[in-house]
């Protein structure tokens, strides 16, 4: 079972019960994850990236006992944000990256994110892409955040060929059209289930989408685990949707 | 054993009541769900007039009927429509199935306009349900927050009131109904969000807070996870399961003769 969306570090704004590689990588273990795509808290508000991807990476090392693959932030509105793409790669032997498009700065239309992804495409890296964080409705009075628009990532990918993309906390509004365009695109774009909401939401999901484009993610430990895994349960689902949901889509985009 | 306190008649197709409530039971089953309290119809309407009121409630007393005893009826109501709503309750309540009060975003509960509503269904032992939110972009006009809630309480001390979402915000939605002994939670109806039910039993007592979905816009996945999730000992988990709602809704279902 791989999570494709799970964070380390502290959440800014709260202590989550179970915040810290240690007792994530536990529960994570006693739900049946045996990998875990990690990302970090602290890279959506501080600056020293650098700093933060290196603590990700000796984090993922030292805990979890193979648990977490790290991917590590990049913020392309700080200067030398190449450096940090090749030290993710490079030094920590990351798979991919994941963005804060909405935290950092900027929008997709950005020219630099368009840089940003050519980079991630000449190095064959995996690019996360973070909607949002929360609740835009729960969001602290003096740091509100409208979510990130996909609205110009499809086109860019259409120039982007293969480049694999998964989209994060992005399915509130699963019936928005550029869910579907981007899905279109091919099997190496796809999304994960954190935010997915509606009674029997994977069945309705995977019928509209197609389930190759469809992984678990968790948001843990911002969200509690078990809503994930529920939503497995309640959607009727055979067992080769249910495995490729639960790894081989996950395993699939890591090997390409 | 779960009860769930909050769902709706969407998120599923179907054009009668009847054909809606069927596909969401075969949901319900799946996730253990036994009990289930619906209100408002379809479409939904913010600020109904008396005649989309009584729709609404027919289209649940049609729900209703072939799940007798599994599924139960709370009257939607307005503080806009005084008189009707209190005819509402006369109909769907005292001479009818129902067996509690929904409120939703018509018009601020702090207002002393609700008061006979409250009275009223306070006599008929039905359990009320207010609608709260607290929004960082502002709420809606007539959208209560739970310091509308609390100032209602405070006016009917001897009668429970359900702050619905937690207040949405529920680190201060807690907070403001917490000194309020006759106000209990309804968690269903956002994010998952971790550490929500450990601090909500922190402060205010584990038979204060109460499980329920918000489907169909919601899933019973990720409401139910609140709790399965939660780190919470087995028995504070019955009650906010089961027991608290059931305990609350006790004398109303006596009096029907419905099932406990």
């Amino acid at each position: 079972m791989i999570d494709v969306n799970v964070y380390l570090g502290q959440w800014p704004f709260r202590r989550l019960p179970h915040d810290g590689a240690a007792k994530l990588a536990a529960k994570l273990r006693g739900q049946g994850v045996t990998q875990a795509w990690a990302g970090s808290f602290e890279a959506v508000l501080q600056r020293d990236i650098g700093g933060v991807n290196a603590r990700l990476a000796a984090e993922c090392e030292e805990f979890g006992e193979g648990m977490f693959q790290p991917f590590g932030a990049i913020n392309p509105n700080l200067p030398d944000w190449r450096e940090d793409v090749r030290r993710c790669q490079e030094d920590y032997g990351m798979p991919g990256i994941r963005l804060h498009p909405n935290y950092h700065g900027y929008e997709l239309d950005a020219p630099l994110f368009a840089e940003l992804l050519d980079v991630a495409r000449e190095r064959k890296l995996i690019v996360q892409i973070a909607v949002k964080m929360e609740d835009e409705r729960t969001q602290h009075p003096l740091l509100r955040m409208p979510p990130t628009s996909l609205a110009p990532l499809p086109k860019l990918l259409e120039a982007r060929a293969g480049l694999r993309v998964v989209i994060l906390n992005g399915l509130r509004n699963w019936r928005a059209p550029v869910v579907e365009k981007l899905a279109s695109l091919g099997e190496h774009v796809a999304f994960e289930i954190a935010t997915l909401e509606g009674v029997g939401g994977v069945e309705k999901l995977i019928a509209h989408l197609g389930v190759e484009h469809v992984l678990f993610g968790s948001y843990s430990p911002f969200f509690y685990l078990e809503s994930a895994v529920l939503k497995l349960k309640e959607s009727e689902l055979g067992g080769v949707q249910r495995n490729a949901i639960l790894k081989k889509n996950a395993a699939r985009l890591l090997a390409t | 054993m779960i009860w769930d306190l909050h769902c709706h008649l969407s998120g599923v197709t179907g054009d009668t009541p009847h054909e809606r409530i069927a596909k969401l039971m075969r949901y319900a089953d799946r996730m253990g769900v036994e009990r289930l309290v619906f209100f408002m119809g379809f479409p939904w309407s913010k600020d109904p007039a008396p005649d989309d009121l009584r729709r609404q409630n027919d289209q649940v007393l049609e729900a209703l009927e072939h799940w007798r005893g599994r599924a139960l009826g709370f009257v939607y109501l307005s503080p806009k429509h005084v008189e009707a709503s209190l005819a509402e309750l006369e109909r769907c309540v005292a001479n009818g199935p129902m067996v509690g009060v929904k409120l939703w975003v018509a018009d601020r509960c702090a207002d002393e306009q609700i008061d006979p509503i409250i009275r009223r269904a306070a006599q008929l032992k039905a359990l009320i349900y207010q609608h709260t939110w607290w929004k960082a972009g502002g709420n809606g006009e007539g959208e209560s927050t739970p310091l509308d809630l609390a100032k209602l309480a405070a006016r009917h001390p001897q009668t429970t009131l359900i702050c619905g979402h937690t207040g949405g915000d529920w680190e201060r939605g807690i907070r403001a109904i917490r000194s309020r002994a006759n106000v209990v939670i309804g968690t269903g109806g956002s994010d998952p969000t971790a550490g929500m039910m450990e601090m909500a039993v922190r402060e205010l007592g584990p038979r204060r807070v109460l499980y329920g979905s918000d489907i169909g816009g919601r899933s019973f996945a990720s409401q139910i996870a609140k709790v399965s999730g939660a780190d919470l000992s087995p028995a504070k988990k019955r009650l906010i399961f089961g027991e608290n709602l059931r305990r609350l809704l006790t004398p109303i279902l006596q009096e029907k003769g419905l099932p406990l």
